[in-house]
């Protein structure tokens, strides 16, 4: 991969042509929202000035264009990910809504004492905490298989784990903190023997590798619009049609019904069912653009691009006194988390910020993740298709003068 | 390095961050509180030693955060220490003004002057509540006089 199409790309977005504290923006926060490209950014405003109306309601024309837009990225995301139906495709507000919609309706009409909801040490909150509320509401158990001091899943107990009356499986793709790609593939493969249904996180999984929930072969899959280029309060719901078929809806309200009486009510069919009001139509236009932009590229190719930097930003890190990195997985994506020396990372953050470097500190919703390593926080640089290897210098630099400031 | 860093960084800050004065738990504590913030995860537990003529005699804090929470904890033990309870409520409405709205009043009994230190994070609004955090420790101790209390 040529520095030319990085940087090609790169001119795509405009948010990233800015100073900020006099210095030309870095990015290395894409892991907790990535900045959206002119595609996208044109195809919102778009929709705003000409065809901004309700969608399936009007017989009027704007409301024809609106509809046609919001079901036409419908079924650029139904391709994306190689999903068998459009019906399959529940577009949501994002992968916390995602997650609870499977918890809500899935899980809560099935589940009671004695059943168990597996889950993993190194998921982001949104894959914990809808799985407590939905034991709590059943009596189900939840539990969580271990991780190793690399940040890998321990399979063998994994495994072992779900031998015991576990009904749902709920794992992420890829780690948000620690960067962990989970061998999701074989994981599903082994599940299935046991007649476990799996849900997969992949919130931060799509946006840097192709995803194919057929070869996957998950029950449903949760995804995020806006860590991939698209626009915040989106997102999607893959499910296999026969499980979603059989949930309850998971919100009553105007657009998931066929026929309202005070008599009983008929819902509407797939995906509208779990659609209830009117959906976040720019937004989800916002997203059928972004698919359109990574498509063009060529996932193949923005994975072997992002992993390459990827391998010199872990290299550069390594290169600094004191640096320790958290999550050392074999198979990892975009995000590395570290600490430096004994400074805290909400004062990296800073110190990084003034010299116009933008990373993410803390926890990063994985509280979980940081107790397991006895950490309260990490600090954490994350690369997209748009950052260069400028951008990890830049990230180097700042970091030594943090040390220079804090020695 | 920009000035507004190295004025909140100043050396005074990172001298208390790094060698925090009374840190650590308090045995003769009469009252305790706990301060959290859950948007980063700082936390730390205020001990205090108040005696019967309502004096605080003793203060200390454990627990994690960046340099800006703990010098600010690390400040507050100093200056508390040896305040009737009315002042040091003074103290914490004092200094959440002055950090959070810019405003310096002055309050019977109460000088800031080593606190002074802490200015810098007025150009910081994100870490405003780093700065603040004992003190609504501090606060929420004195409030409950006779319960410990657990607040944000």
């Amino acid at each position: 991969m040529s520095g030319v199409a990085a940087n090609a790309w790169r001119a795509d977005f405009p948010a990233l042509d800015q100073l900020v504290h006099g210095q030309p923006l870095v990015y290395l926060d894409t892991a907790a929202s990535a900045q959206q490209p002119r595609s996208v950014i044109d195809a919102v405003a778009r929709y705003q000035r000409e065809d901004h109306a309700n969608v399936h309601r009007g017989v009027h024309t704007l409301s024809h264009r609106a509809t046609d837009a919001y079901e036409g990225a419908r079924d650029r995301i139904c391709k994306f990910i190689n999903a068998p139906s459009r019906r399959e495709i529940v577009l949501t507000s994002g992968t916390t809504e995602s997650i609870n919609l499977v918890a809500q309706s899935y899980c809560r009409p099935r589940f009671g004492p004695g059943d168990k909801i597996l889950i993993t040490h190194l998921e982001h909150h949104a894959n914990i905490v809808p799985w407590q509320m939905v034991c709590e509401q059943t009596g189900a158990d939840l539990v969580v298989a271990p991780v190793t001091d690399r940040g890998e899943l321990e399979l063998d107990v994994l495994y072992h784990m779900m031998r015991d009356n576990v009904r749902l499986l709920a794992v992420g793709h890829v780690s948000n903190a620690l960067g962990t790609i989970n061998p999701v593939r074989d994981i599903i493969r082994t599940a299935r023997q046991y007649g476990i249904t799996v849900l997969v996180d992949g919130a931060q999984g799509v946006p840097h590798m192709p995803v194919d929930v057929q070869d996957l072969d998950c029950d449903f899959y949760a995804f995020s619009g806006h860590k991939m280029f698209g626009p915040t309060g989106t997102g999607v719901l893959f499910g296999k049609e026969a499980l979603l078929e059989a949930m309850p809806p998971y919100q009553g309200g105007g657009d998931m019904i066929l026929e309202v009486s005070f008599d009983g009510t008929i819902y509407n069919e797939l995906p509208y069912k779990f659609e209830a009001g009117t959906p976040n139509i720019s937004g989800v236009i916002g997203l059928g653009a972004a698919i359109d932009y990574l498509e063009q590229i060529g996932m193949q190719e923005i994975a072997a691009y992002e992993g390459e930097l990827y391998c010199y930003l872990v290299e550069s890190l390594q290169q600094v006194d004191g640096i320790r990195l958290i999550g050392e997985s074999a198979q990892r994506a975009s995000v590395q988390s570290f600490l430096l020396d004994d400074i805290h990372s909400h004062d990296l953050g800073t110190i990084l910020d003034h010299q116009g470097v933008a990373i993410r500190t803390g926890h990063h919703c994985a509280m979980p993740v940081m107790q397991r390593f006895d950490i309260p926080g990490t600090a954490r640089a994350s690369v997209s298709l748009y950052n260069n290897r400028d951008d990890v210098d830049r990230l180097i630099r700042g970091l030594l003068k943090a040390k220079e400031m804090f020695g | 390095m920009s000035d507004e860093l190295e004025t909140m960084y100043r050396e005074l800050i990172l001298d208390h961050a790094s060698n925090p004065r009374h840190f650590g738990p308090l045995g003769s504590a009469t009252h305790t509180a706990d301060a959290i913030n859950p948007l980063c995860g700082d936390k730390l537990r205020l001990y205090l030693e108040i005696s019967p003529a309502n004096q605080i005699e003793n203060a200390s804090f454990e627990g994690s955060g960046c340099a800006i929470s703990m010098a600010s904890a690390s400040l507050l033990t100093e200056t508390v220490t040896g305040l009737p309870v009315a002042t040091a409520e003074n103290c914490f409405e004092s200094v959440t003004e002055r950090l959070s709205h810019g405003k310096s009043v002055t309050r019977p009994g109460v000088s800031l002057d080593k606190l002074e230190a802490l200015d810098g994070v007025r150009e910081f609004p994100s870490r405003v509540k780093c700065a603040t955090l004992a003190w609504h420790a501090l606060h929420a101790a004195l409030g409950n006089l006779s319960t410990p209390a657990t607040t944000e």
